[in-house]
């Protein structure tokens, strides 16, 4: 429980700590942005629109903002290159950039093809060409003590076959089954994968889902953005995930890493 | 030996040559290069990424085409992206020998360079019409940015297709800070740094700014390597302290990883954790107090990395290998097979100098 933590220890964990976080100027991204930063964490964000970026580096100052779109492959090492020169490595990924497929949403039979691939770039691909980029610089930090968490950005959708979000809930499947996977592999190597179900939110992607949705009684982003923080301090916490090559250190080493 | 054209990073039928400590020659798969490691030794490796170092654009003062090469720069601090040394060529592109290339239009201190999106000022000439000093104008993002999306791999005539960055992104890259490939990377995917770990040793990283591998131009590429900062952990030198009192073997992969490790020692015969810049030249006169065994790609003799060689096993081993490189039709260059070479046992020759001087 949260609650059982001193605040200051409990905010402290994230203090220094280097993180990426895709799809970050709008609803849970940037919520997701605000609390790392506030709670001291250096962070880089990734977004497609260089107007919006600008906006939310000028917002939070300190915050690294990288224009670049996780759909496409050619964007990928540009932006991992990026990530790793402006926070110097990366210790937390978070793959939240996403996408509906077609909109508004159809039933599969309806689903253009071009739309099903959409989705399945930005929701699978991408993250998994970035978490590829970035696991030399992650499996360093689990190395150094420092840790090494990638949290994707899953949905109920990923589990329950809700009609008309095929393209969704296929592409947030394939998310969530890679992230278990990819978790069990890399055990030895001290890099923690978890597929995070954020519930559901008042933000501009289920706007765009669920045009005439009741939104006072969705999730607020900042209320997920603050679990999903939390979710990945007890990953960086957990002692059991320190990489093999790092198994002798003990807490007082930790300081000379950092 | 045959020079590698495709850029695939490990080939299905990669080799490698090992040289064990009596100096007997073994052909091996190189998939299997764990199989040669033994308990306790530590595998080191350079986890540099690689910048897209080669930038295209015009010499602004005589609107000339020039291809700037980013060669060498003295941190390995990500905000400070302003200042490099390079090399410039004039017209053309990688399709062409690096010897063949013309030189740029005269430059000047001054002058202005523009690279795409990016902006260059000639801040020094380097006593050569190829080789100056560069300051980058903008935000530090700005230029980041710019060298992410206009630079391509520094790329030479042998690989015929052009670079993308992933061809060069070894799969344990983390900071973007190498100018061109550590290639002897290349053989290490996840499954063998698993395999390292399985036969009970160690693998550690450290992070070398690998500099440019040639300049096209003899009296230049003499100078070469040039001065390279390096990162050493305190995991890593931890690791390695570990090693050498359990009596493991530290196994550089590549000679980044031999002239960082081989600098850190030179106060005191131990790594320690902290920056450095690496200015020594390794060669068959060099001590190694560190490194143990290397795995490098395969060189042709008189280049500074065949020189390194030297300092791990005489020049009749080093001969013999040539040969059965020659006879087996081993791959050369960056993209080719590899050597594992461990040092001989101290060289006694080596120590008497030191003896006499004890004497006297």
């Amino acid at each position: 429980m949260a609650t059982s933590y001193p605040t200051e220890i409990r905010h402290d964990i994230l203090r220094g700590v280097r993180v990426a976080i895709t799809g970050g100027t709008s609803g849970l991204g940037l919520a997701l942005v605000r609390e790392c930063s506030a709670r001291g964490a250096r962070v880089a964000f990734v977004a497609r629109t260089r107007k919006r970026v600008e906006r939310v580096a000028v917002e939070i100052p300190g915050a690294h903002g990288i224009v670049g779109d996780m759909a496409k492959k050619e964007a990928i090492h540009p932006i991992a290159l990026q990530i790793l020169a402006r926070l110097g490595g990366v210790d937390v990924l978070i793959n939240n950039a996403s996408s509906l497929g077609p909109t508004p949403l159809a039933l599969l039979a309806d689903t253009e093809c071009e739309a099903f691939e959409d989705a399945l770039a930005t929701n699978v691909l991408g993250p998994f060409r970035l978490t590829k980029a970035l696991l030399g610089a992650l499996a360093a930090s689990a190395r150094n003590g420092r840790g090494a968490v990638v949290l994707n950005v899953s949905s109920d959708a990923a589990i329950n076959p809700y009609p008309t979000w095929g393209a969704y809930g296929a592409s947030k499947a394939a998310l969530h089954h890679m992230t278990r996977i990819w978790n069990e592999e890399l055990r030895d190597e001290g890099v923690s994968l978890i597929s995070v179900d954020p519930g559901d939110m008042d933000t501009p992607l289920h706007a765009l889902a669920v045009p005439d949705s009741d939104t006072s009684a969705l999730k607020r982003p900042e209320t997920a953005a603050c679990e999903l923080v939390e979710r990945v301090e007890r990953a960086l916490g957990d002692s059991d995930r320190i990489a093999i090559g790092a198994s002798v250190m003990n807490p007082q080493n930790l300081a000379d890493v950092a | 030996m045959i020079v590698a054209s495709a850029p695939i990073q490990r080939g299905r039928h990669a080799k490698l040559l090992v040289v064990d400590k009596n100096g007997r020659i073994i052909h091996a798969p190189r998939s299997s290069f764990a199989d040669f490691l033994r308990c306790f030794d530590v595998v080191v490796a350079n986890d540099a990424a690689t910048l897209p170092a080669s930038l295209t654009g015009f010499h602004e003062p005589t609107g000339e085409a020039v291809e700037v090469r980013l060669a060498g720069s003295s941190s390995l601090d990500g905000d400070d992206v302003t200042h490099f040394v390079a090399i410039v060529f004039g017209p053309g592109d990688f399709r062409t020998r690096t010897e063949n290339r013309p030189l740029p239009p005269p430059l000047r201190r001054r002058d202005r360079l523009a690279l795409g999106p990016l902006h260059a000022i000639v801040e020094r000439t380097l006593d050569h019409p190829r080789f100056v000093a560069l300051r980058f104008e903008g935000s530090t993002a700005s230029i980041w940015e710019g060298i992410s999306q206009h630079g391509r791999p520094i790329q030479y005539a042998h690989v015929h297709t052009p670079l993308a960055l992933w061809d060069v992104w070894t799969p344990i890259a983390g900071a973007p800070f190498a100018f061109e490939p550590p290639s002897a990377g290349f053989v290490l995917d996840w499954k063998t740094v698993g395999s390292i770990h399985q036969r009970g040793a160690d693998f550690a990283t450290i992070t070398h700014a690998a500099g440019i591998s040639s300049t096209g131009d003899e009296g230049l590429d003499r100078r070469l390597p040039f001065d390279e900062p390096y990162r050493i952990s305190a995991a890593t030198a931890r690791v390695l302290r570990r090693a050498k009192s359990n009596g493991g073997r530290i196994v550089a992969i590549g000679t980044t990883v031999v002239r960082a490790l081989e600098h850190s020692a030179l106060i005191d015969g131990t790594v320690r954790a902290g920056d450095g810049i690496a200015t020594q030249r390794i060669g068959a006169d060099t001590p190694l107090r560190v490194v143990d065994a290397i795995l490098s790609g395969t060189h042709e003799p008189g280049t500074s990395h065949y020189e390194l060689l030297r300092a791990f096993v005489d020049d009749a081993t080093l001969r013999r290998a040539a040969d059965e490189l020659d006879a087996r039709n081993y791959q050369t260059h960056e993209f080719g097979d590899s050597i594992f070479i461990g040092r001989r046992v101290r060289c006694a020759a080596r120590t008497k100098p030191v003896e006499r001087l004890l004497a006297a």
